[in-house]
């Protein structure tokens, strides 16, 4: 199988509270805050890695992870970091964040997916700067693929993917002939979330993303990158959404610590009025 | 002027209440810009979910029932969305769910309409819809406009508050269902497995009590008289969802749900962002947890540093004592 991978670089997610907003509201200010892979799309590698192979020979691959970053040169840090955890190969789409929404990110992607032809789209649900959960189901909609969303599991057939997508309420559980676009939740990591048809079902993976080893790191920078520009995947450029500002979210008083569960109850009644 | 379609949800011809949320939002911009709005059923049991929704001064409620729609599959529901759309609406508003998530931006690149999810207000300014919302884990909120003719939105239902009846009666009308769209002939429902619950909807319970990973295999056991004795709904984190100690569909936060409740017991949550990004619009916030610079204390309005494995006993049985004194 071979699947196309798009990762986003993200500012450190953990430390997302120390993001500022200048007086004036013009810009979101992220100056301090390490890069990192965007998680959602760590995961989406990880799963492709285990669709394209055996999971007891993991060294052996078993089809192609492709990894695409829309991104400035410095993106590149991201797509070595996913060569070396396993990735085949890699491309930059040269371009900045300012010049991008989803819908020109989703019809870039087209025009790349129309190029590779690949069999499957795996990626992140969504990225977590701007929250929005929309590049996936977008490019499904412009190539005419069928998708799952969301996706806890996913177990590969003969030409098909079973997927278990993470919903209101439950599991819903969906086959997608291929090609198609499948985004990834948080539990596709999980030790029994990915089969792909190589690996036997009574394998369990280790929880997590594997990490890359410090030769795999040394090998991933002779692995092909490529880069393309953006125009050259969409020529209209123009963008569906714009940002006009930006606030700091409100800022919650502080509270008091209670001594006991009698007191606790007290304020709760008497102060809070909640109960 | 703007036309406002709005994409109900329901299940087993009966509405979801954040169907309720996506009107608000509707109402308000109908009024803001002197439009009006309607609102469209989609799948089997459609005609039976719409009899409740003429009474919220919609201009029509536009019903596409078809037994072949059961389940819901988004390459078979957009199109029925879009044509109706391209009938003369300019705004297509579902709530954030995973229904709205899953189906609304495959629509909107379907109209080639630009896309904001998960908005928390709208503002009409001078004929623009300017929309509020969330990013980076709810640590920064953004103002934008979307700059295409047609504009596709999802709504964050702790943020819109559920319609209430406007009284009037909108004619409900049949609409036809459109053939499926590219790739629905490639993709199946298979099953949905639903986890029963007698509890209030996560997201929509004004108690909600939330665990996690410190309360290890005894999270039901601890929590359940809890969320018993206030009829609250029961959350966990995701670090105690990961670890298998709660349902993944409990999981508050930035990937899981969004609550605001009037009152939000944390009990053995550390308070990672991801976390407070789902309940930091809570009214109250009670935090329990044996580490006193956990970083839940920061947000909270009440900490008690305890054991929760003694403290949460012991909160169960002083609620009990005053409820019945």
């Amino acid at each position: 199988m071979k699947i196309l991978v798009p990762v986003k670089r993200v500012s450190d997610p953990d430390n997302a509270n120390k993001i500022k907003i200048p007086a004036g509201g013009a810009k979101i200010d992220t100056t301090g805050l390490e890069w990192k892979p965007n998680p959602f799309d760590e995961y989406a590698v990880e799963a492709a890695l285990r669709l394209t192979e055996n999971g007891a020979t993991p060294k052996q691959r078993g089809g192609e992870a492709i990894v695409v970053t829309f991104g400035p040169p410095e993106t590149v840090t991201t797509l070595r970091s996913a060569l070396a955890t396993g990735a085949d190969r890699a491309i930059r789409v040269d371009s900045t964040d300012e010049i991008l929404d989803g819908s020109l990110v989703a019809k870039s992607l087209r025009a790349l997916v129309e190029k590779e032809k690949p069999d499957l789209v795996l990626m992140g649900k969504q990225a977590v700067d701007g929250d929005s959960n929309q590049v996936g189901q977008m490019l499904a909609e412009l190539l005419g693929w069928p998708m799952a969303t969301f996706a806890a599991t996913i177990k590969e057939e003969e030409g098909s993917l079973l997927v278990g997508r993470e919903v209101d309420g439950g599991v819903l559980t969906l086959r997608v002939k291929l090609p198609a676009v499948v985004t990834v939740d948080l539990r596709i990591v999980a030790p029994t979330s990915v089969y792909s048809k190589q690996t036997a079902p009574t394998f369990k993976y280790n929880d997590g993303v594997r990490f890359a080893a410090l030769p795999a790191i040394m090998s991933a920078k002779k692995k092909p990158l490529a880069e393309v520009k953006l125009t050259d995947l969409a020529p209209d450029a123009s963008l569906s959404i714009k940002y006009v500002s930006y606030e700091p979210p409100p800022a919650r008083k502080a509270g008091v610590k209670v001594k006991s569960v009698t007191e606790l109850v007290d304020k709760l009644v008497n102060e809070a009025k909640v109960l | 002027m703007a036309n406002v379609l709005v994409v109900a949800e329901f299940s087993e011809g009966k509405l979801k209440k954040t169907t309720h949320s996506a009107i608000t939002f509707a109402q308000t911009v109908a009024k803001g810009t002197s439009g009006s709005f309607s609102i469209l059923l989609i799948g089997g049991g459609a005609k039976a979910a719409s009899g409740e929704l003429a009474g919220f001064g919609a201009a029509k409620v536009l019903v596409a029932d078809d037994a072949n729609l059961a389940n819901y599959v988004a390459e078979r529901y957009a199109p029925t969305v879009v044509a109706t759309a391209k009938g003369g609406f300019d705004v297509v508003v579902t709530a954030a769910g995973a229904y709205g998530k899953d189906l609304m931006p495959r629509v909107a690149a379907a109209l080639g309409a630009g896309y904001a999810t998960d908005i928390s207000s709208v503002k009409a300014d001078g004929g623009k819809l300017v929309y509020k919302r969330p990013m980076f884990a709810g640590n920064a909120y953004g103002y934008c406009e979307i700059t295409t003719p047609v504009q596709v939105v999802t709504v964050r239902q702790s943020e819109f508050a559920p319609a209430q009846p406007t009284g009037g009666n909108s004619p409900v009308e049949a609409v036809a269902v459109a053939p499926a769209g590219a790739g629905a002939d490639r993709v199946t429902f298979v099953s949905l497995d639903q986890v029963k619950n007698e509890r209030p909807e996560l997201t929509e319970a004004s108690v909600v009590v939330s665990g996690g990973r410190a309360l290890k295999e005894r999270f039901k056991e601890v929590l359940d008289p809890l969320a018993d004795v206030l009829s609250a709904a029961v959350g966990a984190s995701r670090a105690a969802c990961d670890a298998g100690y709660a349902p993944s569909d409990l999981q508050v936060g930035q990937t899981g749900k969004v609550v605001a409740p009037k009152l939000y017991f944390a009990i053995g949550i550390s308070g990672a962002i991801q976390h407070l990004a789902g309940m930091k619009g809570s009214k109250v916030i009670v935090a329990i947890n044996k580490d006193g610079e956990a970083p839940i204390f920061q947000v909270a309005d009440y900490g008690l540093v305890a054991d929760l494995f003694q403290a949460v006993p012991e909160l169960v049985s002083e609620i009990k004592k005053r409820k019945s004194a």
